[in-house]
Parts: structure tokens; C-alpha cells; sequence
């Protein structure tokens, strides 16, 4: 070789080392960049997650913190003189002349007691202010009751009204302007004195938990709501859970692979996207227009969830009886049970865990339902508490709806209670389904 | 005798039909089950389906056409100065009627014709109540007999019985393309009764809607306009905004879940974000409202905008998160079934796990995702009680996201609940409304499907 070749060998490999060096510069400079945009990447995933559950726990904590004061009411306790000469002048004991009796002005009367005075007509209108209107019914349920009671002065704890609950609570307090708020400075004075001279007390809301609904809001309660609930539900259940396990076994265990098999499937998973409003429609044209059922009944209502619960339940049914081997059901065959046997004997049981948790999932999503039954006429102000599936009742869901939509200031912390009894509920069901699907569960 | 009665009457007579059926082939074979050719509770049940079925049947068919038949049964019955023919003023009769025989409050005065037809009605109430009880009754021991005597032991009793349970699983399955049929039909037939109001053009087209029809027609606006363009912006609108947080956020943290995650990070959030699925769209309604549109108003006065109290975007926002979990659980199973060999020749190649993620998992995954979102898309136009509590009355044509708007759903809810006539072009509305909403939403899923399915073939 001459000189001259192996300068120029060693020139090139020279070049070559250094472009290589150039690019694993440059890959290296890259490289910095594209580690960045790694780690932003990751970031804007980490992000997105933090943001979904930042929405969860504000959620929660919006509702459970306004929520919280509904679960206590405030109380008067006053020492009330039921009167012979007030109530029952003439002595019969009469039930109608019991209910009649002007039991009103007894209680005002004795709360007035309490401030001899003030005298002017207007400043004793806005000092019985502070008692609730319900006041007076207890006493008269009370009397009614126990006529012996007659003649009496008995201790009786009655409900204030809301305005002054939320000042006892500290909602409405004296930093608003006196006329923007509902109790006056001279109320908040007289109810002050009350207060000291130990006759308020705050405890737990029973009230809230054996009424029905009111326009007082110290009057309402969920009572109404969740037995309508309850009925709905069972209707629902009866309807759906036999029907949609029936279908599922035909569609699972039977069913020839044919067009109408086919159209059925195709049928199940569109209605299961289809939004709830228009079963609401159904219901209305269908149940109520044309069969002419009522309109407010839990039953319509539990027939139109029923429908609507329908592909939920027969697809998770359907998944847990694909999940039962088919070795099971060839060992029952061979030892000459019929595919029907088959099936009642040895798949549906074994399939029962997974369509048990279908079902209880399917009934959560109804029981959070409410658009269908705004179609229905569940929406109705009802103040009796149900008491059959052809009654005129609400749902605990559209109960939330109707308070979230009144005016009453009180109502806000109903509403937030009565949806963490809802999401309560709720929560109670999926657990269930979880715990049934852990305990169950079979791997085979 | 009420409903639940005359059922319990008959789950009695039924239960009973399985003994004596039972009991029946055991004596007939003498005493010994092996002689029977099926087992002796399939002697049973087949005398308790027997029982049951038609009586089941009859109970269900009069119970639903006992009202209306005895309505028209007293309506017929009214003399005939009473018929004017007004419908309307017939309704109202047939109402106080109705009230009267059931004790409750009537609207006007009670006249004697009115006394008369509501005693009429009662008393035919009561007769049809207890022929119902008797007739139910009749024919499920007629039944019962009849069965009985089939009862041989050479009888195949568990053929039959499994024969019929077979047919009852067919009928049960069938229900579901029945509930289909019902949508369509009284959709179809009460916005067929709507389009003879107005014309589909005009709804379809219309760029004012005001539903309001007058009771008389000298008053103002009188004949109600059915143009429905401001209803399908206002619901595309809110729809976007949802999107445009439920996109993002979805599938960012689908992304995240599934290639990121450690497997126990992944297995506490998954289910923290199907709780946000799982909580009733109600409650989602009550914190736009009640939290999410007040404090959207006061940042907007803070910066100088005006936002109105019932925004497309507090709406938009809280649908969005409640949209969040399908966008991000249906994207996350369409990235997990992108095959690994496709993410193991990237890596290999030296890119990053975003570059591997942007540019070979997406586009692989990119069918699925678009299908998931058009779900999502569905979801949301369909969504009713976000937007009746948080959004708008007022039909405004506006794509700006600080206004109130109305949507679709919004207005099927304000036309029908409350007082309703079901003549009138405003009740009629809004199951015209129903059907857009019904073939926009089934549009949508069947595409969304078949995309998703198409795609899911491909690698499997």
C-alpha cells in the first residue's frame, strides 16, 4: 500500500468517527428533548386523573358538607296548658270537636307567654314567626291521641321554623343586610333570649326520616320518597329479573343462530343505549295513554324502569352463563338429564352469582333514575306516604329534583341529605354486587 | 276485589293445582314414582301451568281494558244533551265523573246526570271486579280438573311442561324487540299526529321555537312556532363543551391507566372512576345548579364577563365529568387489545412510551377511540336532568357558551310535564322531538358499534 492510500484510509475513518460523534450529538441533544416531552406526557396523564378525581371529592365533599346541618333540627320547648274551656269546651270528648279545637293560638298563646311585652299586633305576628306551622298539629295529634291529656300543662318540643333553624345553624346570620334576609333583627333578639333561657335545642332530625314531603321544609321529609322508591323497585325487580334471566337463557342456551336470533341481540344492545327519556315517552304514550293506568303510580313507574333495566340485566346474565363451562353441561347430558334439566339443574345456578350482581347493578341504575318518571307523572307534590304499588307517590331521585328546584333556602341542605340517602343507597347495592362477585366468583 | 288480591287468590289455586298433580300421578302409579314416565313434580307442574297461564292471561287482559271499556260503556251511557261534542268538555265530564266515583274533589257543581253516571260507573266497577274474581276463579278450577284428569302415568308430562317453559323463554326474549316496536310506534304515531300540525319542514328547518299555542286565537302569538334549529344547537352546544372536557380528560387518563399505571394505582382508580358513572344524573343536575353555575357567575364578574346563571357552560362542564368514565373505560379496553408485538417493535426501535404511544397506539387504536367517543357524543344529547336543572327555557340560537340555551330533552321535559292535552301541537311536539332524539341516538351507537367491532376483528 502506498502512503498516500493510507492517508487517506485514516482521513475517512477519521470523518466517519466524527460524524458519528456529530449524530450521537445530536441524538443526545434529541434525546433531552424527547425525554422532556416523556415526562410532560406523563404529566398530562397524571393530570387527567387527578383531575377526574379532584371532581369526585368535591362532589362528595359539596354534598355531604351542605348535607350535614339537614340531619339536625332545632327545637322549642314549651310548656303548653291544654285548656278544658280551649279545646273542649263542652266536655264530650268529641273527635271531630278534638281535631277542630283552635290549637294555634294555644301554642302562640304560650309563646307569647314567654315575651308579656310585646303587644303590638305586628311585632306578635313576627314572634310567632318563629314556630313552625306543623307546631300546632303535634299538639293537636298529641291530644287526639290522649284526650286525658286535657286540663293539663304538658311539655311539648316543637319544631321551630325553617328560617330560624338556619340561624340557629348559622346560615342566616346578622352580616347580611337586615332587609335581605328573612328574620328580622328583632327576631334574632327574641329567639337570643330563648336560647338563654334554655328553652331551644338542636338534635337529631327526626322529622326527616317519618315524613313525607311539605312545603314547610322543617315539615319535610324522605319518608314518602323512599317507600315510593321501595315500590318501584320491587315492581321493577319482579318484572325484570325473570323476564331478562328467561331471555337470557333462550338467547344463551337455546336459541338457534338465525336472523330473528340475531335481530333480537342486535335489538337488546341498542336499547341498552337508548336514552332513558324515551322509555319515558314510551310509558306515557303506551301505559298511560293507551292502556289508561294511572298516571303518579309506582307501578307504571316500576314497568317503565323494568324496560329499561331490561338489556343490563340480560347482558350481564347472558356473560354469566357463557362463563359456565361447557363440560358442565356435556357431564349433565351424557347422564341423560334434558337440555332443559340441564339448564334448571346445573348452568343456572352456577351462572346465579354473576346474574344476581347484573341484576343488583341494573336496580342501582334505576333506582338513580329520573328523567323517565318526570314523563310518568312521578313529579307530583304528594304529602301522603304511600302505601301500595297504585297510590300516587315520587322517588327518592325526583324528590331531589323537586327540592333542588324550590326557592326555600332551607331546602338546599334537604336536597344534599336526601341525595347522600340516595347515594347511600346506592353504595350499599354496589358493595353488594362486589361482595357477592369476590365471594362467588368461580374460576374454572 | 283489588288486583293484588284476585293474584294472591290465584297463586293459591296454582300453588294447590302443583299438589294435587302431583299427589294425583303418585296415586295413579300406584304408589311408586319408577312407573310414571316422568318425575312426580312434573305431573305437578304440569297441572299448575295449566292454572296458571290462562288465568295469568285473563287477570293481565282485563285488568288493562277494564278502564277504558267501562269509560266508554258510562260515556255511552250519558244522555245525549250532554254530548255536545266537544272532546274536550267530554274529558272534562268523564273527569268529574271519575273524581266523584273515586271521592275526590270535582271541578264544578254536581248535577244529577253526573251523580247518576258516577254511580253508574262505581257500581260497574264493582260488577266488573267481581265477575273478574268469579270468571278467574271458574276457569282455574275448570283447569285444574282438566289436567287432573290427563294425568296418566304414561303421560309425558316432563316433555310438555318443558315445552311450554321453552315457549315462555321465547315470549320473554321477544319482549325485548316488542319494547323496541312500542318506542317506534308511539313515536312515530304521535309525531305523525304532530306533522299533521305542522309541517316536518317547518320543524326540522324552523329558526324560532315557541311553544306557547294560545287558548284563543286573538291572543299574541297564537299559533306557536315549532322550529326546532335553536333546540339542536343548544343541545350540540352543550354536547361540545362536554366533549371538550370529557375528551381530554378520558382519554388522557385512559392513556395513562393503561400504559403507565402500576397495576395497583390502576386497581384504585378504575373503580374511583366508575363511581363517577354510577352517580345518578340528578345529583350531577343539582351541583351544576346549585355549586357550578354560581361559581362560573362570580368568576365572570370577577374577569368582566357576563355569564348567565344557566350557562351552556356549567351544564357543559358537569356533563362532561360525568361523561369522563364510558370515554375513558371503553378507550382504555380498546388500547389494551392493541396487540404488544406492535408497542414491543417500537420500543425496540429505541422510540419513547409517548412516542410509542402517539404514534403507533393511537393511530392503531384510532377506530375504537372515535367510536368510543361517539358513544359518549350519545350520551350526552340523550342526558336529561343536567341540563333540565342546570340549562335554560328560553330557545336562543347562539354558540356562545357563556348564554343559556335549551336542549332537546329540556324541552321534552317542560312540554310534558304538568297539564297536558293530547291534542294539542305543543304535547305532540315533543315526541317529535322524542323521535329526533331517538334516531340521532340509535344513529350514533349503531355506527359507533360497528366501528368498534370492525376493529376489534381485525386483531383478534
Amino acid at each position: 500500500m502506498t502512503d498516500a492510500v493510507m492517508t487517506e484510509m485514516q482521513s475517512s475513518n477519521q470523518t466517519r468517527r466524527e460524524r458519528a460523534a456529530n449524530a450521537s450529538e445530536a441524538v443526545r441533544r434529541g434525546l433531552k428533548k424527547r425525554y422532556a416531552a416523556e415526562a410532560r406526557f406523563r404529566a398530562y396523564g397524571i393530570g387527567a386523573v387527578g383531575i377526574a378525581l379532584a371532581c369526585i371529592v368535591v362532589l362528595f365533599t359539596t354534598i355531604i358538607s351542605s348535607g350535614l346541618p339537614a340531619f339536625t333540627e332545632t327545637t322549642i320547648t314549651l310548656n303548653v296548658e291544654l285548656k278544658q274551656e280551649d279545646i273542649d269546651p263542652e266536655g264530650t270528648r268529641d273527635a271531630s270537636t278534638l281535631i277542630n279545637a283552635n290549637y294555634r293560638k294555644l301554642v302562640f298563646d304560650t309563646l307569647r307567654a314567654e315575651f308579656p311585652d310585646v303587644t303590638k299586633r305586628r311585632d306578635k305576628r313576627a314572634l310567632t314567626a318563629i314556630l313552625s306551622s306543623g307546631a300546632a298539629y303535634q299538639v293537636q295529634q298529641a291530644v287526639v291521641e290522649d284526650p286525658s291529656l286535657i286540663g293539663q300543662t304538658v311539655t311539648f318540643e316543637l319544631p321551630v321554623s325553617a328560617d330560624f333553624d338556619l340561624y340557629e345553624k348559622g346560615v342566616i346570620n346578622k352580616k347580611t343586610a337586615e332587609a335581605d334576609r328573612r328574620v328580622s333583627d328583632q327576631q334574632m333578639a327574641w329567639f337570643d333570649t330563648l336560647e338563654e333561657r334554655g328553652l331551644i335545642e338542636t338534635g337529631f332530625n327526626t322529622t326527616f326520616f317519618t315524613h313525607a314531603d311539605s312545603r314547610e321544609p322543617e315539615l319535610a321529609g324522605i319518608l314518602g320518597a323512599t317507600m315510593g322508591s321501595l315500590f318501584t323497585m320491587l315492581v321493577t325487580l319482579a318484572l325484570s329479573f325473570p323476564i331478562g334471566v328467561c331471555a337470557a337463557v333462550y338467547l344463551e342456551e337455546f336459541a338457534p343462530k338465525n336472523r330473528l336470533t340475531q335481530i333480537i341481540e342486535v335489538n337488546i344492545n341498542n336499547l341498552a343505549a337508548v336514552p332513558s327519556i324515551v322509555f319515558g315517552l314510551l310509558g306515557l304514550a303506551v301505559f298511560i295513554n293507551f292502556f289508561g293506568l294511572p298516571r303518579s303510580a309506582p307501578l307504571v313507574g316500576g314497568m317503565v324502569l323494568a324496560l329499561m333495566t331490561l338489556p343490563t340485566i340480560i347482558i350481564a346474565s347472558r356473560a354469566a352463563l357463557k362463563a359456565v363451562p361447557p363440560s358442565i353441561r356435556e357431564a349433565a347430558l351424557g347422564l341423560g338429564a334434558s337440555r332443559m334439566q340441564v339448564v334448571t339443574h346445573h348452568v343456572l345456578p352456577l351462572a346465579m352469582p354473576g346474574i344476581l350482581t347484573g341484576t343488583i347493578i341494573g336496580m342501582a341504575q334505576a333506582l338513580g333514575e329520573t328523567a323517565p318518571l318526570l314523563m310518568i307523572g312521578m313529579v307530583a307534590f304528594i304529602v301522603d306516604i304511600p302505601g301500595g304499588i297504585t297510590d300516587p307517590a315520587t322517588v327518592l331521585p325526583v324528590q331531589v329534583y323537586l327540592w333542588a328546584d324550590s326557592p326555600e333556602r332551607a331546602f338546599v341542605a334537604r336536597t344534599s341529605a336526601a341525595i347522600m340517602i340516595l347515594l347511600t343507597f346506592l353504595i350499599f347495592m354496589n358493595a353488594l354486587a362486589v361482595v357477592l362477585r369476590k365471594k362467588f366468583e368461580r374460576r374454572w | 276485589m283489588s288486583f293484588t288480591f284476585v293474584l294472591g287468590a290465584l297463586i293459591i289455586l296454582t300453588v294447590a293445582g302443583f299438589y294435587m298433580g302431583r299427589s294425583r300421578s303418585l296415586a295413579d302409579a300406584g304408589g311408586t314414582a319408577q312407573r310414571l314416565h316422568s318425575r312426580p313434580h312434573y305431573y305437578g307442574y304440569f297441572v299448575a301451568l295449566w292454572c296458571g297461564i290462562p288465568t295469568l292471561l285473563i287477570l293481565g287482559v282485563w285488568t288493562m281494558f277494564q278502564t277504558p271499556i267501562i269509560e266508554m260503556l258510562v260515556q255511552n251511557s250519558l244522555p245525549e244533551t250532554m254530548l255536545n261534542g266537544d272532546p274536550a268538555e267530554m274529558s272534562l265530564i268523564m273527569n268529574d265523573i271519575r273524581n266523584l266515583a273515586s271521592g275526590n274533589i270535582t271541578s264544578g257543581e254536581i248535577t244529577p246526570q253526573i251523580q247518576a253516571a258516577a254511580d253508574h260507573y262505581v257500581s260497574l266497577n264493582t260488577t266488573s271486579s267481581l265477575a273478574k274474581f268469579v270468571v278467574i276463579l271458574a276457569i282455574g278450577i275448570a283447569a285444574i280438573a282438566f289436567a287432573r284428569s290427563k294425568i296418566n302415568p304414561a303421560l309425558r308430562a316432563r316433555n310438555q311442561v318443558e315445552k311450554t317453559m321453552m315457549a315462555i323463554l321465547i315470549v320473554c326474549s321477544v319482549i325485548a324487540i316488542l319494547t323496541t316496536v312500542g318506542i317506534v310506534m308511539s313515536l312515530v304515531f304521535e309525531s305523525w299526529r304532530f306533522f299533521e300540525k305542522v309541517s316536518p319542514a317547518e320543524f326540522l328547518f324552523g329558526l324560532e321555537w315557541s311553544p306557547q299555542t294560545a287558548l284563543r286565537s286573538d291572543q299574541v302569538g297564537a299559533s306557536g312556532a315549532f322550529g326546532a334549529i335553536p333546540l339542536f344547537a343548544g343541545t350540540m352546544l352543550i354536547s361540545l363543551v362536554a366533549m371538550c372536557v370529557a375528551g381530554p380528560v378520558g382519554l388522557l387518563s385512559a392513556i395513562y391507566m393503561a400504559e403507565y399505571a402500576p397495576t395497583k394505582v390502576r386497581g384504585a382508580v378504575k373503580p374511583a372512576l366508575e363511581v363517577l358513572a354510577g352517580i345518578p344524573t340528578v345529583v350531577y343536575g343539582f351541583f351544576a345548579a346549585l355549586t357550578v353555575a354560581p361559581f362560573l357567575r362570580d368568576q365572570g364578574t370577577m374577569f368582566g364577563l357576563d355569564i348567565s346563571s344557566e350557562s351552556a357552560l356549567a351544564a357543559g362542564l358537569v356533563m362532561g365529568i360525568m361523561i369522563i368514565p364510558f370515554v375513558s373505560s371503553l378507550s382504555d379496553d380498546v388500547i389494551n387489545a392493541v396487540p404488544q408485538s406492535l408497542r414491543e417493535g417500537s420500543l425496540g426501535l429505541g422510540a419513547t412510551k409517548s412516542e410509542t404511544i402517539k404514534r403507533v397506539i393511537l393511530p392503531a387504536a384510532l377506530p375504537g377511540i372515535v367510536g368510543s367517543f361517539m358513544l359518549a357524543i350519545s350520551r350526552a344529547i340523550g342526558e336529561t336532568m343536567i341540563v333540565v336543572m342546570a340549562a335554560g327555557l328560553g330557545a336562543n340560537l347562539t354558540a356562545n357558551p357563556l348564554e343559556a340555551v335549551t336542549t332537546v330533552t329540556v324541552q321534552i321535559v317542560t312540554l310534558l310535564v304538568g297539564d297536558q292535552e293530547f291534542d294539542s301541537a305543543k304535547t305532540l311536539a315533543a315526541f317529535a322531538l322524542g323521535l329526533v332524539l331517538f334516531c340521532v341516538t340509535l344513529c350514533l351507537n349503531i355506527i359507533a358499534m360497528a366501528v368498534v367491532n370492525k376493529y376489534r376483528e381485525q386483531y383478534d
